[in-house]
């Protein structure tokens, strides 16, 4: 489905990725982990295609079509998801009218009608139960006000109505209790099916406990230095990062 | 012929029409005569710094109407409030309509000017009244000179006007350059509520220079909400100037929504001679091309425990030039204040500019005054954040405007107005996001 080759990337002059590859088919979880200002999410960003990253090298793929080319609504269009770290506040426009907005935005780009609203109301009230989010959220102002777990909430709700191909979920272990962990993870775990991916972008193996990755990489200093399954994220977690800085000198 | 020259035969005209000997006449001679001597506004004079006239001042206006012209109701039916019922006061080129209009003298009077500046039932009102809150500027002189129509409305004390009124200015552009000078009186008694909608709209393309005085006398717990709606042609500019007078516990807001006109400057001017009034001054500018709209605020504090709230939102593309220039005076007398005013402006391209000038004069030591102007670009952050969701570039650049704009469309009273601006800043950024915020 995605694929990444040999992929640099700079922002403002900086060289931030340095050669990144990585294939991620349908139906698989992949997790990215790294120390801090690795590049984790520099190469979400650069998926999801924010425009102050210059891709000065390789070639990111959808399906076998280059998209690097392409403007951020066009990749959603093509099913590219990101959940974001910081979700933006916009006052005055809801849940809701924002949900209905994006919708009927990604139908048109389709060449579809706008979905009915009584088919659009049946969709927002199973998402929002998988999500278990209060119907008094949705008609609150986009992420105005909300708590750090209800923006991460609500970016999952939000992905569970677009239907993604790829998800990529940025660092949204960050701010959620464990309730809400669980909550989040379970609607993740329902969206998942055999036609879709997800990539996790995360510090820390906690959420991975319950979103279970097939695939483990290591992103350090711009580039994937070592890949493999759950088993590395629970060593990440014991040994931290040195270890591999040490295996690569 | 210079336009005041020209002004200044029309007035010797107009004045052969006149009572001689009454106190109106008066009032009229006085204001020409001050008309006369500080003459049209320049860019030397501080309050007019940003806006020139210059261009304007060259056309070859007509005055006076030398026609009555009429207009069909389904041509102009786009801008009215049609959802739901209203009071009508409309004028065709500065002539009374009375097939355009809904009037009423049940209870409240929502009538006009002409009426009440001519029958003799009124001349303690047009005494007690007219040209009392208005200031001697230029521009409002020249109007008080000329007063002839408008709109005349009073709400007697305890009194609630059932439906809104809409005060519409139509200019059919049948000569090259018309001028029009509508003259307001609004008198809202104690304890009395009312809801106005104003519109200046020209019908084509040609010239029209509007140069509106609008004054308000708020009584005892008097409440006034107060819309104005600017989104006329490309030839035609607005001078707008409204006084509002204010008594105890009385509440006043006034909306301004400029969207259209080639140049368009705002003089709203509060007093608040009582003790516990609120003003609320809400604006939003959205204007492109070679637009200018200049909004010059004053509120003027004279009694304690009151407070005003000013909240202007601009958005500026292409060309467009915007002034806010907003003072709050409060004097000696006016403790336990409290003063807000807030400017916040988008500029959209490289050559849109915004003059943002906010001055606080202050002789009171016991107030709460703040005040806050911003001037940026639209939050790309945000807009990677909607686009990243679909939504494409122009559609999630005009979400992040009505996002910008929202606190001062939530505060429109009238629903079906508030659906109405919604609708008109779409059109305006060209979008249809097929939702009301």
């Amino acid at each position: 489905m995605l694929q990444i080759k040999d992929v640099y990337a700079s922002v403002e002059g900086k060289d931030i990725l340095k050669g990144i590859s990585l294939t991620v088919n349908a139906g698989e979880v992949h997790a990215i982990m790294g120390p801090n200002g690795a590049g984790k999410s520099t190469l979400a960003s650069i998926i999801a295609g924010k425009e102050e990253f210059e891709l000065t090298k390789g070639e990111i793929t959808i399906n076998d079509e280059d998209i690097t080319e392409l403007g951020a609504e066009e990749r959603a269009h093509k099913g590219v998801f990101l959940s974001f770290q910081y979700p933006v506040e916009i006052p005055g426009v809801s849940v809701t009218n924002f949900i209905k907005t994006a919708i009927n935005e990604n139908r048109k780009a389709k060449g579809l009608e706008d979905m009915p609203a009584s088919e659009m109301l049946k969709k927002i009230k199973e998402k929002a139960d998988l999500l278990e989010i209060d119907r008094k959220f949705l008609s609150r102002s986009l992420n105005v006000g909300f708590s750090g777990g209800e923006k991460k909430r609500n970016e999952i709700f939000q992905m569970a109505m677009l239907e993604p191909k790829l998800a990529i979920l940025d660092e949204t272990d960050s701010g959620l209790d464990i309730d809400a962990l669980k909550v989040v993870a379970n609607g993740v775990n329902k969206l998942k099916n055999k036609d879709n991916a997800v990539i996790i972008i995360t510090h820390y193996q906690r959420l991975l406990d319950y979103i279970v990755p097939d695939f483990v990489h290591v992103i350090m200093d711009g580039k994937i230095v070592k890949s493999g399954t759950k088993q590395l994220a629970y060593e990440l977690e014991e040994k931290g990062y040195d270890w591999i800085k040490e295996e690569l000198v | 012929m210079s336009l005041k020259e020209k002004l200044q035969s029309s007035y010797l005209a107009f004045e052969d029409h006149l009572q001689a000997d009454s106190p109106l006449h008066d009032v009229r001679n006085e204001a020409m005569k001050c008309f006369e001597a500080k003459g049209f506004p320049s860019k030397k004079e501080e309050a007019w710094k940003y806006t020139s006239l210059n261009a304007l001042l060259k056309k070859e206006y007509s005055i006076f109407p030398k026609n009555e012209n009429a207009i069909e109701f389904k041509d102009v039916k786009e801008y009215f409030l049609n959802d739901i019922d209203t009071y009508k006061v409309v004028f065709i080129d500065g002539i009374y309509s009375s097939f355009l209009s809904q009037i009423t003298h049940d209870v409240i009077d929502v009538c006009l000017m002409s009426s009440a500046l001519n029958k003799s039932k009124y001349s303690s009102i047009i005494e007690t009244y007219f040209n009392k809150a208005a200031n001697s500027d230029s521009l409002t002189s020249l109007n008080t000179a000329f007063a002839k129509e408008g709109a005349y409305i009073r709400i007697a004390k305890h009194k609630e006007a059932q439906k809104p009124i809409e005060i519409i200015n139509f200019a059919t552009g049948t000569e090259a350059a018309t001028m029009l000078q509508p003259r307001n009186l609004i008198i809202v008694e104690e304890n009395a509520h009312v809801q106005i909608i104003e519109r200046h709209q020209s019908l084509n393309k040609n010239e029209v220079l509007t140069n509106s005085v609008t004054e308000i006398f708020l009584e005892k717990r008097a409440n006034v909400d107060y819309y104005k709606i600017q989104n006329d042609t490309q030839n035609a500019s607005l001078i707008d100037s409204t006084f509002i007078n204010q008594e105890r516990e009385s509440i006043c807001s006034v909306h301004t929504f400029s969207f259209g006109g080639k140049m368009t400057r705002n003089n709203l001017n509060f007093k608040q001679l009582g003790e516990r009034c609120d003003s609320i001054l809400n604006g939003v500018t959205i204007i492109e091309d070679k637009q200018h709209v200049d909004h010059n605020t004053l509120v003027h504090h004279i009694a304690e425990n009151c407070e005003s709230h000013q909240d202007y939102k601009g958005v500026f593309d292409d060309s467009a030039t915007g002034v806010f220039n907003g003072k709050v005076y409060v004097e000696k007398e006016a403790q336990k204040l409290d003063a807000f005013q807030k400017n916040n402006n988008i500029l959209i391209s490289d050559k849109a500019t915004i003059n943002a000038k906010p001055q606080l004069e202050i002789f009171a030591d016991d107030v709460k005054c703040s005040h806050g102007c911003t001037i940026g670009q639209l939050d790309e952050d945000a807009l990677f954040y909607l686009r990243s969701r679909g939504i494409a570039t122009k559609e999630a650049r005009a979400l992040l405007m009505y996002a910008f704009a929202n606190t001062v469309l939530e505060s429109v009273k009238i629903p079906e107005l508030k659906g109405r601006i919604n609708k008109l800043i779409a059109n305006k950024i060209g979008v249809n996001l097929g939702f009301d915020l």
